[in-house]
């Protein structure tokens, strides 16, 4: 029995290997693997995805292996067979660990932080394109500060979905909201660094989107951003992470990457339908 | 070091009738029994609720026969709506978490065996130890009271997030009544779980039997007795983070909800509360809660291992110095649940660090395990099946840790079922192996009558096998980006993965139905089992010195005098290949 469990081990790693090797369920057309990158920063995570992949499938690898033969090699040995200590003991297979896997986490840790600079270490550059994301159940909006590049500011009260106000604002008393543009999709221009402000109407949501490599949460009452570069023109999808209630699973809205002309185009006709 | 004298030792005298036998008993043995059979009725709920978001995820529209019943709004016809899903997934997830993976590793196999195997006759305070029960019960009883409120039961997941559970019912159905006694049963549970905890404690230390020198105790003590300090210090921070919480749904409090929240077209009246402060609260408990499921699951399969292996472990110590480093490293690292929630991005590093530095002690462990089996002579059964696939399944969690750990990459993949799969492997199923383990080692010893083996077998086979099938693929779809907590698949990039969520539900119904053999197993042995001879295994330590089941007294008023460590294995002695803790013999090499 002992023998049938080690070739069972085995077998589950080499099968579990399978799809992360082929990035693509077992002989099929699905997936499984990140999309293709479009942002500036994102290689520096796939990378570092890449790195720990590796790391973790061998640890995960030996480690199956190893049980396996040890419970193929000494588990039908009989009750006189002559006990033997692995060789070395515990003291360098405690030195083994601190020096592999400390290594290992060390160089993981230090490139990790990298990539982790790489997004949140450097602020936006002052010419970004600032944008407003506004999440709230179960739908995203967003915000163009218009012509006088100013954005207006919002009065929580006066959010009125039915008369399109998603955002709270004050066109009558308020200049610098008159010229907003709010839209349901995210348009931005291609190569051109977008600073996302975010803000959440209710609960907590979340921006993500898988070609990005970006996920960052709404949290109500925090004034958070981020921001990047999207390198691709195309439609993209932008899903709701973070649990906030029934239509959570549904909460999206469309990245849209344009040419800098046809975004101004799009920005242009957005503002003629205010 | 102390050892416990005649007059320290807890008496009480045997109970008589019904009620004070087998309901409010003190003694340590029943109340173990009654946690394993509480958490056995929370694992067998839990696992139908999975069942049923399985099938719900993959047949959408598909009538479940019966679900009308349990709700009428939650599941019109049969098919559940959106938020009846995620009411089904938070009472998944706190019922798995709180009351199988806390009670069923810790509490049941803790309750009855710590006292026995320190030669102790009780607890510590065998009536604060019938307290810490019942009221486990109680906080189970408000849980499942949830199930049944107008409005629907709890949807803001196991976490419950702020402000989606702090501002009631505007924030949509499940967000009333239902948050409520969410948050009031993890209330009543903290409680519970905090007087266990002393009491381990306390008996741990005070307890201990003539010669019974901290560095005699097994390695399942040493586990209870490290987890019991975490989850003093755990529950301690969850206790008045839900308390807070329940003051912001019906006082009118705002500990963690801000101002200026327009929630179903509802200005909130809250200002000044950090849904943030939330997050750290309820980490700062959550993530040595992990290590409260796994710990006592690494002791209960080191001592099955052992016994199996027919030697001592390469090195004792090394296994105990590993589980004390988790333990105080688990207080560390709470922040990388919170790598993309807006916290300081300076932190995530600081957090990260810890997280990584983890894997330094697991991996000691995994490999002091592994390096043990080299040269044994293993003994396979059903006991030392789930062990040995404990050590395969935590290395299989564990390494996605690897992934998570590291800021950057959870940018990508926090949120996805890689986390979904990751947790349930190295906490869920790695948890519960060292739970079936230890059942299929103890039964005889709590029953008097033997498990049967091949349905022992049966039931190995097709968990094993079957939990891979879950589990693994749920990673993979991490990969591709599937966020979790989705009551159906409708964006363009997530309806191409649906075959896999698929295949997973077939091997979550299959895995399921397994279950029922171990269900008709421990039911069926419970009564018509071969008699259980007392010391089946030829195991060392002290509860195998006794009857199988022991008497009311565990040591019919003796107090035994340990004279060796607890695993001499592998000697020669006069019982065979190994020597009895409380043998005076001496073994000859």
């Amino acid at each position: 029995m002992g023998k049938v469990f080690a070739v069972i081990v085995v077998v589950i790693a080499l099968a579990s290997a399978v799809p992360i090797v082929t990035h693509h369920w077992f002989g099929t057309a699905i997936e499984l693997r990140p999309p293709q990158d479009i942002s500036t920063h994102g290689h520096a995570i796939d990378e570092q995805l890449s790195e720990t992949m590796v790391e973790a499938g061998l640890s995960f690898l030996a480690a199956q292996l190893l049980l396996a033969f040890f419970v193929w090699k000494f588990s039908s040995r009989g009750p006189t067979a002559e006990i033997k200590t692995f060789p070395g003991g515990a003291k360098w297979l405690v030195i083994a660990a601190l020096a592999l896997v400390g290594t290992e986490m060390l160089a993981l840790g230090v490139l990790g932080q990298r990539a982790w600079a790489t997004v949140y270490f450097t602020p936006a550059k002052p010419d970004a394109l600032q944008v407003q994301a506004q999440a709230g159940q179960f739908a995203f909006y967003f915000r163009y500060p218009g012509a006088d590049g100013k954005f207006g500011d919002l009065h929580p009260d006066k959010i009125d979905e039915g008369n399109s106000n998603f955002f709270g604002l004050d066109p009558a008393n308020d200049v610098d909201s008159r010229d907003d543009i709010v839209s349901g999709e995210l348009a931005v221009p291609v190569n051109r660094e977008i600073h996302l402000l975010m803000h959440a109407k209710d609960v907590g949501h979340s921006f993500y989107v898988r070609e990005l490599r970006i996920q960052q949460d709404f949290v109500p009452g925090l004034d958070l951003s981020v921001h990047f570069t999207a390198t691709q023109i195309g439609k993209y999808e932008i899903v709701c992470t973070q649990l906030c209630g029934l239509g959570h699973y549904n909460m999206k809205a469309y990245l849209n990457v344009l040419s800098q002309e046809d975004f101004d185009g799009w920005l242009k006709q957005k503002a003629s339908e205010q | 070091m102390a050892v416990a004298t005649a007059h320290q030792v807890q008496h009480h005298a045997p109970p008589q009738g019904f009620l004070r036998k087998h309901v409010f008993s003190v003694d340590h043995k029943v109340i173990g029994k009654q946690y394993y059979a509480l958490a056995l009725v929370a694992v067998l709920v839990g696992m139908v609720l999975s069942w049923l978001m399985r099938i719900h995820l993959v047949w959408p529209t598909a009538p479940i026969p019966g679900l009308q019943w349990l709700s009428k709004t939650g599941a019109p016809g049969g098919v559940m709506t959106p938020e009846y899903y995620l009411s089904l997934l938070t009472m998944h997830g706190t019922l798995m978490v709180f009351f199988v993976l806390t009670n069923a590793p810790f509490a049941a196999f803790g309750n009855y065996f710590l006292p026995i195997q320190i030669g102790a006759e009780d607890m510590a305070f065998p009536r604060f130890n019938m307290m810490s029960f019942w009221t486990t019960f109680l906080a189970f009883c408000i849980l499942v009271a949830a199930f049944f409120v107008p409005d629907g039961p709890p949807l803001a997941g196991w976490t419950s997030y702020a402000p989606l559970s702090a501002v009631g019912s505007d924030a949509g159905p499940g967000e009333g009544w239902g948050q409520t006694l969410w948050g009031l049963s993890i209330f009543v549970f903290c409680i519970a779980s905090l007087l266990g905890s002393l009491n381990f404690i306390a008996t741990t230390l005070d307890l201990r039997t003539k010669g019974m020198t901290l560095a005699r105790m097994p390695l399942c003590t040493w586990a209870w007795f490290i987890t019991s300090c975490i989850s003093l210090l755990a529950f301690a921070v969850l206790l008045p983070a839900c308390l807070l919480l329940i003051l912001d749904r019906v006082a009118g409090t705002s500990f963690f909800v801000p101002g200026g929240l327009v929630i179903s077209d509802r200005l909130q009246p809250h200002s000044g509360g950090s849904p943030l402060l939330w997050q750290h609260l309820f980490w700062f408990f959550g993530h040595p809660e992990v290590y409260i499921a796994i710990l006592p699951s690494m002791g209960i399969v080191s001592h099955i291992l052992v016994n199996s292996m027919r030697r001592p472990l390469l090195s004792y110590r090394v296994v105990i110095y590993c589980m004390m480093a988790i333990g105080f490293l688990s207080y560390m690292v709470w922040g990388h649940h919170m790598f993309v929630s807006g916290m300081n991005p300076f932190s995530s590093l600081m957090f990260s660090f810890p997280t990584l530095v983890i894997t330094i002690p697991a991996t000691i462990l995994t490999l002091i395990w592994l390096g043990s089996l080299y040269g044994s002579r293993l003994r396979i059964h059903t006991a030392s099946l789930f062990a040995l696939a404990f050590i395969s399944m935590f290395v299989s969690g564990g390494v996605s840790g690897f992934f998570l750990a590291q800021p950057s990459v959870d940018i990508y993949l926090h949120a996805t079922y890689f986390v979904v799969g990751h947790f349930h492997m190295v906490m869920g199923v790695a948890s519960l192996f060292g739970v079936l383990a230890g059942t299929y080692f103890w039964f005889p010893k709590m029953t008097g009558r033997m498990l049967n083996e091949t349905l022992g077998r049966i039931h190995f086979w097709f968990t094993f096998v079957g939990t891979y099938s879950i589990f693994m693929p749920f990673h993979y779809l991490g990969l591709a980006g599937n966020v979790r907590r989705y009551s159906a698949f409708v964006d363009d990039y997530l309806v191409p993965l649906i075959p896999v969520h698929r295949f997973i539900t077939i091997a979550a119904l299959i895995t399921g139905a397994a279950q029922l053999v171990f269900l008709y197993n421990l039911v069926h042995s419970r009564f018509r089992g071969a008699p259980a001879p007392p010391n089946p295994w030829e195991c060392t330590s002290l509860e195998w010195t006794m009857p199988s089941p022991p008497p009311f007294d565990n040591f019919g008023g003796k107090h035994p005098v340990v004279y060796h460590d607890p695993y001499q294995y592998g000697v020669k002695s006069s019982t065979g290949d190994f020597l009895m803790q409380d043998s005076p013999e001496q073994a000859r090499a």
